[in-house]
């Protein structure tokens, strides 16, 4: 079984791992650098909760090859709180109840991550749109949709 | 969930994965987007003993209008077809079908040239570039060819690539003045593939009338489908209620459903009709400027 | 000092923001696939891809040779451990392993064990097993017909597939009334079968400890006590040396109910090897699988007078239990509560028969987000009230507001048995039909008619049953439904408290600190609340069935209550009064007439430690087995308007009003959230979520990419409002809320879309409502 080196920068720290080829970014993530943070709820990539971003762009870690990701940089839910001080989206779903369970919650803040940085100021339906690839079974998403709204809000005040 | 074991091979330039190609034959998968592949792999419905990722190889991302014509490179995402100013500008019908397809996580990743060179007729953009009248560009050892998309696709997950090829781009005529585009697409929840989709394109001439029309149908057939008929019994005519209902029915004629997960086959055949019809009455308004 | 109040300790009726979050916001959430256990091994099934065949023969040799690989365990090696079958919750008998033959597609043949996931999975795919194939029995009305395969050959007497017959009601005054009936109608309908999908799939680590004896299980269980009871009673694992940890869980909906293969072959492979042993289930697992709900196929028929007056009910229901009869419902009630058919109405006469079948198709009949087969039961009395409304020609809401019981007939003994605890159904109806504007919609749909234009509005005014016991009459495998709280204050005056429920994201951790806030006085942030650990939380039955807030919130009062008691006589002391001057007012123990003398509950608390009264035992602690008297009987009013597009049968929800009746809100942030999320499934279970067989009972859509879960897009916006009608048997009147949206959400979808399409002489359309679906009926009306 042939293996080989891996080295991501995640969460702004280089990190490296011996995995074979196969071996699925997710399982890189959670198996070998132990960052359970990302979860794994489908074998489809349907469910989006192994949400992560590659070099700044969301993406399934469940459909990608940690081999691919050599060399480049993986952001997850443990990176979202900077300097001790949560993410105003990590605000707002404590905030505006915007978890359950908490399974979905990682993915879905990492795709809410990205929708606002391309669109600080959504409307709900393109919150929604922006969404729409990480599935909750537990919240209806509303408050998953005002959770970002007051991270939107946050933010813009923050840049202000 | 854990594909089957493989050797992995990142070529750093298009000459070097085709050489991998030809060496590994049958044996070896090319892996761009990612989205249809490793999950047939995850699944253990696809085992191949050699991956070529192509995702590294410089100089196929880009996105250029050129001697008439739109250039999509093998590595642009639907992402960036999204994100493009020209798509935007010059071809609706693209950017209807790219938002529809599976989600923004897929989107970043999966490619254009991957979504129509998996052969899959329930994928979107075959049944758009049939519309659109596209041209594949395919290296591969013997060299570069051109093959216009209707000689593509062969049966279901075959195309006319052979196994030592590479789709390296799109190549797509800029439409006349005056022409527009829309994909209609019924899904079983969004970011499904298609129950029935339909792909309309339209050049009017200067008394409005239809000059020609190109129509493309997803899922509706063991392949993609193009409603020549359809197509044709357009041009010269008039928009107008009539003209659009017998493209439709052409269409629905044209289409081979058969009844599955997503709904029967009487439905399937009803949609082609009523989805063809709403997809050339926005692409009439788009090419008369509208929305 | 500031004046104490709910507000400020964050008691009953405050929005507090959820303790829970801050480790799941941050990606510290420990779910079940988080433990690594030093030196663990991890198993995979090999699973049947026929839905009833025999297995000549299991060839291991290969999955064997692949490196990594320790053990493949099949039904012989568990025969000799007498593990090869285990009870499910409803008595029955399920193979662990598929011995002699398999009875449903995916079930578990063979379990690979190895030294990584990759391997085992490598292994399970080189395990060989010959097979020849059985006539497959997938239709439930086939399976009962003469000379139909009998698929349990291995229960001895067993001579067809019939399981058993349950009966509510008298039938022949019910047959009389419906020999006198002015006005009869019937509807057959199915309620499909459907899968949970809780986001989170399930899976254990069993780590065996030679040394100590001791074996740790941490398990994705709703129940941890009473699974570990369970696992005493059929395994060599005894109760004292065992311990379940039920971590976080990513959500249950009767998921995680059942005891699965896959726990007690983890607990065998880690017994065996003396190594932990770790298996988390594919997502196609986890549909193909584990517990399945619902799959009634029922006829309804409803008597009434010519003016409405509805008389009697009928209902023959064929349940589909798949292979096994493993469905989740207390042991004295086979067909759980469905006698609760009788629904949010006064009715004299009902009969309800049940008769459940054997298919070779997966086991189940979990409680999907209902108490125990309450949705089946709401489902076709609110479609059929609609029935009755057409045939009546009367408007839907009069023909309910006739037959609602009166809040003055509370409690009320239903026709079948139930006492139903309180409600005032017009109230709360009046205000969803004031939120919806519904006359209004009723102009706006005539208006749209004469246009060919389709709307409907679809009402359901429904009745939940939930939060058993009591225990005399409700128990699982004998284990008496009721559940334990117990509390310690520490001498500071924090408080951890414990439960014998589980959470699966309902919140316990910061409502169950609510309450305990409000009984003690003391600030919810000073309470901590654990469940889940069986070494540490007193026993209790779990989670499901919405009965966490009505037995343990219940036992959380009566705990603190408790406490309030002692307490009260160790102020007395330091007081210098006798008890009888003590009261307990604004959250504190104060001297009769004399404000400004009082004790808080802390400094009683540090008293109980350090100053108690000569005679008294030390500590300020309470345990609680909370036994309720009665169930709740949360309720509500939905009312649904959709608008379907006539040439393709799209349909899309334009509003939908929920107006909910739990009795006292302990936080409504988080009762709003159970109200979504249980609407949203119940809107996924009206339009899309089915699990699907063909004739040789092969799962079609076993998987997340064809079992339909709706995006955020597909979703509708939800407006909810309520009403408060106090639960006059709970301690803090409280009544449970996890699912009465997903009870009572279907049938208004179902009767928005009926109802569109009533003018053209629709009466019903069966669930999920695919656009086909609509299509088909307008294309045979001619107008698609």
């Amino acid at each position: 079984m042939s293996t080989v080196n891996v080295t991501v920068t995640v969460n702004g720290v280089e990190r490296s791992a011996e995995v074979e080829p196969r071996t699925l970014l997710v399982y890189f993530l959670r198996d070998h650098l132990r960052l359970t943070g990302t979860h794994i709820g489908c074998d489809t990539s349907n469910c989006g909760a192994c949400t992560v971003m590659l070099d700044g762009k969301i993406i399934k870690s469940c459909t990608l090859f940690a081999v691919q990701a050599n060399g480049k940089s993986v952001k997850t839910v443990e990176g979202l709180a900077e300097n001790g001080k949560l993410h105003p989206i990590q605000e707002g779903f404590k905030e505006e109840h915007g978890l359950q369970c908490g399974f979905c919650t990682p993915g879905m803040m990492l795709s809410a991550l990205e929708l606002l940085q391309k669109n600080p100021h959504p409307s709900e339906d393109e919150i929604r749109w922006g969404i729409s690839g990480n599935l909750c079974r537990c919240t209806g998403y509303q408050n998953i949709v005002k959770a970002i709204q007051y991270a939107a809000d946050k933010m813009a005040k923050g840049e202000a | 969930m854990i594909p089957p074991s493989f050797e992995y091979h990142a070529p750093g330039s298009l000459a070097d994965a085709i050489g991998l190609l030809k060496q590994h034959g049958d044996e070896a998968k090319i892996l761009s987007g990612g989205h249809s592949l490793v999950p047939l792999m995850k699944m253990r419905f696809a085992a191949p003993a050699h991956i070529v990722d192509i995702n590294d190889i410089p100089g196929l991302d880009y996105l250029k209008e050129e001697g008439g014509h739109l250039r999509i490179g093998a590595l642009v995402r639907e992402a960036d077809l999204e994100a493009s100013a020209v798509i935007a500008a010059k071809f609706p019908l693209i950017l209807d079908a790219t938002k529809l397809i599976a989600d923004p996580q897929v989107r970043n990743r999966a490619t254009i040239a991957g979504n129509l060179a998996h052969g899959d007729p329930a994928n979107d953009h075959p049944a758009v570039m049939l519309a659109l009248d596209a041209e594949l560009v395919i290296e591969g050892s013997g060299g570069e060819r051109v093959v216009p998309i209707t000689k593509f696709f062969v049966d279901t997950f075959e195309t006319a690539l052979a196994s030592d090829e590479v789709l390296k781009e799109v190549r797509i005529p800029i439409p006349p003045a005056k022409s527009g585009g829309a994909y209609f697409k019924l899904e079983r929840r969004v970011g499904d593939f298609a129950i029935v989709g339909v792909a309309a394109q339209v050049s009017l001439d200067g008394a409005g009338n239809i000059q020609s029309a190109g129509i493309g149908l997803t899922n509706v057939g063991p392949m993609p489908i193009k409603a020549e008929a359809a197509e044709a019994s357009l041009a010269g005519k008039a928009p107008n209620d009539a003209t659009l209902q017998q493209a439709g029915q052409l269409a629905a004629d044209a289409s081979k459903p058969v009844t599955d997960n997503r709904a029967p086959e009487d439905y399937k055949r009803a949609m082609v009709k009523e989805l063809t019809i709403r997809a050339l009455r926005r692409a009439v308004s788009r090419a008369e400027g509208g929305n | 000092m500031a004046e104490t109040t709910s507000e400020s300790l964050g008691g009953i009726g405050q929005s507090v923001k959820r303790k829970e979050d801050l480790r799941f916001i941050q990606g510290k959430g420990k779910y079940i696939e988080d433990f690594y256990l030093p030196n663990m091994v991890y198993g995979v099934f090999v699973r049947s891809i026929f839905a009833h065949a025999k297995i000549n023969s299991i060839n291991s040799d290969a999955a064997l040779k692949v490196p990594g690989v320790v053990a493949v365990l099949t039904e012989k090696d568990l025969a000799g451990v007498n593990l090869a079958w285990m009870p499910t919750l409803a008595g029955d008998t399920q193979a662990v392993l598929a011995g002699e033959k398999v009875l449903f597609q995916s079930q578990e043949v063979a379990f690979v064990v190895a030294e990584t996931q990759a391997a085992a999975v490598d292994g399970a795919s080189l395990v060989e097993v010959d097979y020849e194939e059985l006539p497959v029995v997938v239709d439930p009305f086939k399976a009962m017909e003469p000379g139909a395969p009998v698929l349990r050959t291995d229960k001895e007497g067993q001579k067809d597939n019939h399981i058993f017959t349950w009966e509510a009601g008298d039938k022949a005054k019910t047959e009389k009334a419906f020999q006198d009936a002015e006005v009869t109608v019937s509807q057959k309908t199915h309620y499909p079968r459907c899968h949970p999908a809780p986001l989170e799939t399930c899976g254990c680590v069993v780590d065996h400890n030679a040394f100590t004896g001791r074996t740790d299980i941490f398990m994705t269980s709703q129940a941890p006590h009473a699974h570990r009871t369970i696992f005493a009673l059929i395994s060599p694992f005894k109760e004292h040396t065992t311990r379940i940890v039920a971590p976080d869980i990513g959500g249950g909906f009767g998921n995680k109910v059942p005891v699965y293969p896959g726990y007690v072959l983890s607990a065998v492979a880690s017994l065996v090897l003396g190594r932990p042993c770790k298996w988390i289930e594919t997502r196609s697992e986890n549909i193909q699988s584990t517990g399945f709900a619902r799959d009634y196929h029922s006829e309804i028929e409803l008597a009434a007078t010519k003016d409405g007056k509805i008389t009697a009910l009928r209902v023959k229901t064929t349940a589909d239990h798949g292979a096994f009869d493993a469905q989740a419902s207390p042991s004295k009630w086979p067909a759980g509560l469905f006698s609760i058919c009788t629904g949010s109405y006064d009715i004299a006469d009902a009969h309800v028969q049940v008769d459940a079948v054997y298919t070779n198709k997966a086991p189940g009949g979990v409680a999907y987000r209902c108490s125990f087969r309450v949705t089946e039961a709401v489902y076709i009395m609110e479609r059929a009230v609609d029935l009755l409304a057409v045939k009546l020609n009367m408007d839907p809401v009069q023909l309910r507001k006739k037959n609602f019981i009166k809040p003055e007939q509370f409690p009320y003994k239903s026709t079948t048995g139930w006492e139903y605890d309180s409600g005032d159904y017009e109230k709360t109806m009046n205000v969803a039909l004031e939120a919806v504007g519904y006359d209004q919609l009723r102009k706006e749909q005539a208006e749209k008619r004469s246009r060919g234009e389709l709307m409907g509005i679809g009402i359901s005014s429904f009745t939940e049953i939930v939060g058993a016991g009591p225990r005399k009459q409700f128990d699982i495998l004998g284990l008496s439904m009721n559940d334990g709280a117990e509390i310690r204050v520490h001498p500071t005056g924090t408080v951890m408290a414990r439960f014998g429920v589980k959470s699966q994201g309902q919140g316990h951790e910061t409502t169950f600190a609510q309450i305990l806030a409000e009984e003690l006085g003391i600030p919810e942030a000073d309470i901590i609340v654990e469940e889940g650990d069986t070494d540490t939380a007193p026993y209790g039955l779990g989670t499901y069935g919405s009965r966490s807030t009505p037995v343990a919130g219940a036992a959380a009062a009566i705990a603190a209550r408790k406490i309030r008691d002692k307490a009260q006589k160790i102020a007395a002391h330091m007081l210098e009064v006798s008890e009888a001057d003590i009261e307990w007012k604004d959250y504190k123990f104060q001297v009769k007439g004399v404000p400004g003398k009082a004790k808080t509950m802390a400094e009683v608390a540090f008293a109980a430690y350090t100053a108690i009264p000569d005679g008294m035992e030390a500590g300020l602690e309470a345990v609680t087995y909370y036994d309720p008297p009665n169930f709740t009987f949360p309720y509500g009013t939905y009312i649904c308007v959709v608008d379907i597009d006539s040439k393709t049968g799209e349909y899309k929800i334009r509003k939908f009003v929920a107006v909910d009746d739990c009795g006292i809100v302990i936080n409504p942030m988080i009762v709003e959230g159970q109200i979504h999320g249980g609407l949203t499934e119940g809107f996924a279970i009206a339009t899309m979520q089915e699990i699907r067989f063909d004739e040789g009972g092969n799962i079609l859509n076993g998987n997340f990419m064809d079992y339909m879960l709706p995006t955020a897009v597909d979703t509708p916006h939800w407006d909810l409002d309520r009403t408060v009608t106090p639960c006059p048997h709970h301690p803090i009147g409280a009544k449970g809320i996890g699912e009465s949206a997903n009870v009572g959400s279907p049938p208004a979808i179902v009767n928005a879309i009926v109802d569109a399409l009533s003018h053209l002489g629709v009466t019903n359309i069966e669930m999920p409502v695919s656009p086909w679906k609509i299509w088909r009926i307008l294309h045979e009306k001619g107008v698609a």
